[in-house]
């Protein structure tokens, strides 16, 4: 699974290469594609919903499970 | 004998006081002229009243005061004192108006011996830990740039959640918080501490963990001062922040933890990053990509314009998917567009299928296609090769 660090990572190196001057416009092209795919999955990622509460609780068979916390 | 009216020293006018009024104005200038405090002295005449609540006498050498504790104070406090006890009370001096009398409202009991004994276990538990290097900087993991699932053990109905809560969602609204709840203080704080803290190691996919608690006073912290807490805080596999809400002291979980934090609020700043950051990050790296690409556009204007409908796409798409989000990226794409080209009298040969036409050989004599210009297409067909 991808996270949002990946996305910054790799933006951050689509956006160096295609500002250097030996790249190809195919490639360059490819790696502006794939920056704006990269751009869009980090918004969604920020627009998630509400912050998530859960408790972890223990059962007595020494099982965890989380429930959701009234905030 | 009753004395006589002595219609000289006092008349019906004269301004005369109920005792009502009187012990109202003393309670008035006794609770209004103090601030709580801290009294020493040693404990005679103690009493539980069958509603819970402690009184006694505190003494010294020539004076001594009548004390009250409420049941929700004296439960804190644990056992009672045995006669002849010197403690340390913190209150509030008052008036008991229905019996005229003066007291100490006392909210905490700490006879004078336990802290001695807790200073020395505390002096005791930090050589040993420093000794064996819970304290070494050389331990302190780096705390994960981009947290999303933070578990925090503290009490489930304290103020410190509350506050972590708060911060966390202006913060990182995306992220989830694993609370495991646990006592701070008091009487199985300890255990259930160290339970907790081991608990965090069966959690699946932590990012780090907070442990701590609202501001309390000295002797509320003890449990952060434990042995067994320190050792459990420093067994647990992720990075680690210590956040116990006291100006003053500092805890041993503090010196343990990879990160101290001042309060738990400033514990969820450190463990989580800002959205707002990340956003004018992204802003930023939107911006350099359009240029980045517009580049490229100025190196070759020939072979942009063959990408011209894939880059035209991608414009649209980010537009559509993104709304005014993109805004700004958007009518920067649109600035460096090879399509901008086709303004200045340029035109695209472009055959039915959607490519564009470079070479005469692609030019098929009495084969349709289509000239893009600026503000459309125009048909056309080959007449000669």
């Amino acid at each position: 699974m991808t996270t949002i660090a990946d996305d910054l990572t790799r933006l951050e190196e689509i956006v160096r290469r295609l500002e250097s001057d030996d790249i190809e416009l195919d490639a360059a092209l490819a790696l502006f594609e794939e920056g704006v795919a990269r751009l869009r999955s980090a918004r969604e990622r920020l627009a998630a919903a509400d912050l998530k509460v859960q408790t972890v609780l223990e059962g007595a068979g020494g099982d965890l499970h989380l429930e959701h916390l009234d905030t | 004998m009753a004395l006589p009216f002595q219609s000289d020293l006092i008349t019906p006018t004269d301004d005369v006081w109920s005792v009502s009024q009187l012990t109202a104005a003393a309670k008035r200038i006794v609770e209004g002229g103090f601030l709580p405090m801290w009294v020493r002295g040693e404990v005679t005449g103690f009493k539980v009243w069958t509603s819970g609540h402690w009184y006694f006498n505190l003494r010294d050498a020539t004076s001594q005061v009548r004390c009250c504790m409420w049941k929700r104070d004296a439960v804190r406090a644990g056992k009672p004192p045995a006669e002849g006890t010197e403690v340390f009370v913190q209150g509030k001096p008052a008036i008991y108006e229905a019996k005229g009398e003066f007291q100490l409202n006392v909210t905490r009991l700490i006879p004078t011996a336990a802290i001695g004994q807790a200073q020395q276990e505390l002096e005791r538990v930090k050589a040993l830990l420093h000794k064996e290097g819970l304290f070494d900087p050389a331990r302190k993991r780096r705390l994960p740039a981009f947290a999303s699932a933070v578990a925090v053990v503290t009490s489930v109905a304290g103020a410190a959640l509350r506050d972590i809560i708060t911060v966390s969602r202006r913060r990182w609204p995306s992220a989830r918080l694993l609370v495991i709840d646990t006592r701070v203080q008091g009487d199985g704080a300890v255990d259930e501490l160290v339970r907790a803290l081991r608990l965090v190691n069966r959690l699946p996919d932590v990012d780090l963990c907070i442990v701590g608690r609202g501001g309390g006073g000295r002797e509320d912290l003890a449990a952060f001062n434990a042995e067994a807490v320190c050792r459990a805080l420093a067994a647990v596999r992720v990075p680690t922040i210590s956040a116990v809400g006291h100006e003053t002291d500092i805890s041993l979980t503090d010196l343990v933890a990879d990160v101290r934090a001042p309060t738990p609020s400033a514990a969820a700043e450190l463990a989580l990053a800002d959205q707002r950051d990340v956003r004018r990050a992204l802003d930023d790296l939107a911006a350099r990509l359009a240029g980045g690409l517009g580049g490229r556009t100025r190196l070759g204007i020939e072979r942009v314009e063959r990408a011209g409908d894939r880059l035209q796409g991608a414009i649209a798409a980010v537009l559509e998917r993104r709304g005014h989000d993109l805004a700004r990226l958007a009518a920067q794409l649109e600035a460096l567009s090879p399509l901008r080209v086709l303004e200045r009298g340029y035109a695209l040969p472009t055959a039915p299928d959607g490519r564009i036409l470079k070479r005469r050989a692609e030019f098929i004599p009495g084969a349709p296609f289509s000239l893009r210009v600026v503000d459309g297409s125009v048909p056309a067909r080959v007449e000669a090769r």
